[in-house]
């Protein structure tokens, strides 16, 4: 008892004094459990994420276009990668965490259960989820625990790529004809709102918030984050020529803020609860991916069994 | 310029790009995460590939043809790739098997092409090309052996593979007055040498994975003069149809 009063004692003190945890010291299991639920829903967020984008990679418009939307996607392959990884540092593995997320027992990002119904979305999704995403992230990378802050150096690197191909993307209609310019803003209308969702339920009604400040997993509010993203948003799309779809939305002198319309937070728990367009769609393609490939894992784990075999062998017989 | 040499940008230009655009169907639904990576790299290679040979042909037809045009534009009458590269990805499998049969003969072609000094732009496409695909023949190699020597399932379902696309090779070395230039100029070696070298590099990998050859004859041609597969008609228009809806748009 002593002891583990000692150790918390000196995992505070790492805290406070903005120290990394590693994956080998000492943690409180509060912590830890924390952290296996927030990488491994991130990691799954990515890997879910692919399939809305995935979506038009074989229609996308231009080889370029293409090419870049491919490299974008695959990119997010190996985002889910190295949080898988992270996530693993802490005790589980990655096989536990996606049958977590396949039973539905685990969460992802209630962005990716929308539709892309355009190849406009692909430019929404860059300019604002991924947006959103940068956000959200770019404060993880000096996130106490290494392993995942480390991981988040990279991932926002990318990010702020993917942002920018999808800004692009907006631009490119913007500039064009009549038909493209009404098919970015048909996008921004539609993803708009679920992007300001992203953050998380306000302040006030944050489950998980207050702890995730105190041990330095989180450095800034939803509400606070969420702000940024508005201001940093509206001037974008003035410069796209598109209007973000709510009345509201003011320029505050005394603030220095946006202000903006309230957020229909029974269109977010409808869907973080498993009801929103495409909940059971997205689900139902990981499961269907991962059940098709059971006999190719298998095959790889026979083989390399064989090999491992054979090799101690040769070993014994020499 | 000649009409032999367009052929053979376009032969080269499309296997790679319609590979390419079946390979990217498999992004998100791979059988592992690695996988999905993987696929869509080798994707991402094809195309770089199938671009800069697009644009060449573009560029030396004369025609103010862009790589966007030749991709978008031409109907399925056009296209010159192999039928090989245009069959529907069915399972994992039958996506490796095809890209096996495909990278090992994409390896000696651009071997060829990158050693020549006939026609320097290929050579210099080829060299890059070249580095890309010894990377994609090690990864479907090594998949055939996994597969092959795995479970009795794996070993069953690949085999079935291997069977089912043995017919479209016979296409990939089918002489005729494209094969004759490149053969005459020094830019691929002669199809004959080609297709034992070929077999060669494939058996050794087929015995690994313990697999047989199959002893079908007879081979289904068509692709080099562009009368394809049903399928080729429905990928190109998912491919093409932004294009077609909004024609001259820049995106």
């Amino acid at each position: 008892m002593v002891q583990e009063m000692d150790l918390l004692k000196r995992f505070d003190a790492y805290i406070d004094s903005d120290q990394k945890i590693e994956a080998k010291d000492w943690m409180p299991d509060a912590y830890r459990k924390t952290l296996i639920r927030q990488i491994s829903q991130h990691a799954h967020s990515e890997i879910i994420g692919m399939l809305p984008e995935g979506n038009w990679i074989t229609r996308a418009p231009s080889l370029q276009r293409k090419a870049i939307l491919l490299a974008k996607v695959q990119d997010e392959a190996g985002h889910g990668l190295y949080l898988y990884s992270a996530a693993e540092t802490l005790g589980v593995n990655r096989e536990e965490l996606l049958d977590a997320l396949h039973k539905g027992k685990a969460k992802y990002s209630s962005i990716f259960n929308y539709p892309t119904l355009t190849w406009a979305d692909m430019g929404a999704i860059g300019w604002l989820v991924d947006g959103a995403a940068i956000m959200n992230q770019v404060p993880l990378c000096k996130c106490s625990y290494g392993p995942y802050a480390r991981a988040m150096v990279r991932v926002c690197k990318e990010e702020s790529f993917h942002q920018r191909q999808g800004f692009q993307i907006m631009l490119n209609l913007c500039n064009g004809t009549k038909e493209q310019k009404e098919m970015a803003q048909d996008a921004l209308n539609r993803w708009w709102w679920p992007s300001l969702m992203m953050f998380g339920p306000n302040d006030e009604s944050s489950m998980h918030s207050a702890q995730s400040m105190k041990w330095k997993i989180k450095r800034f509010s939803n509400d606070e984050l969420r702000q940024r993203f508005v201001d940093m948003s509206v001037p974008q799309a003035e410069l796209l020529g598109l209007t973000i779809p709510d009345e509201q939305l003011k320029w505050n002198e005394a603030t220095g803020h946006y202000d903006f319309g309230p957020i229909d937070w029974s269109e977010f728990e409808a869907v973080v609860s498993g009801n929103g367009p495409c909940n059971r769609e997205r689900l139902a393609t990981r499961v269907k991916a991962h059940e098709n490939g059971e006999w190719v894992r298998a095959a790889a784990a026979a083989h390399a069994a064989k090999v491992a075999k054979r090799k101690s062998l040769k070993t014994d017989a020499a | 310029m000649n009409s032999e040499n367009h052929q053979l940008l376009l032969r080269l230009g499309d296997d790679a790009l319609i590979l390419s655009q079946r390979l990217s169907e498999w992004c998100g639904h791979g059988p592992a995460l690695e996988e999905d990576i993987a696929l869509s790299n080798i994707a991402l290679d094809l195309l770089g590939q199938a671009r800069s040979f697009l644009t060449l042909a573009g560029a030396r037809e004369g025609l103010n043809r862009t790589e966007d045009d030749l991709a978008y534009l031409r109907s399925d009458r056009e296209f010159r790739n192999a039928l090989l590269v245009e069959l529907p990805n069915g399972h994992f499998g039958d996506t490796i098997m095809r890209q096996f049969l495909f990278d090992q003969f994409a390896l000696l072609r651009y071997e060829c092409l990158a050693a020549q000094r006939f026609d320097l732009d290929v050579a210099a496409i080829s060299a890059k090309a070249l580095k890309e695909t010894k990377y994609h023949a090690e990864h479907s190699a090594k998949w055939v052996i996994r597969l092959g020597d795995g479970t009795d399932e794996s070993h069953e379902k690949i085999q079935e593979s291997l069977n089912t696309l043995w017919v479209y090779t016979g296409e990939l070395f089918e002489p005729d007055t494209v094969t004759s230039y490149c053969t005459n100029n020094g830019l691929i070696s002669d199809p004959d040498q080609l297709k034992s070298q070929w077999l060669e590099s494939i058996n050794l990998v087929l015995e690994e994975a313990t697999l047989s050859l199959p002893s079908s004859e007879w081979m289904q041609c068509g692709g080099r003069n562009g009368i394809h597969t049903e399928h080729l008609s429905y990928l190109l228009a998912e491919m093409q149809v932004l294009q077609h809806k909004y024609p001259g748009a820049k995106w």
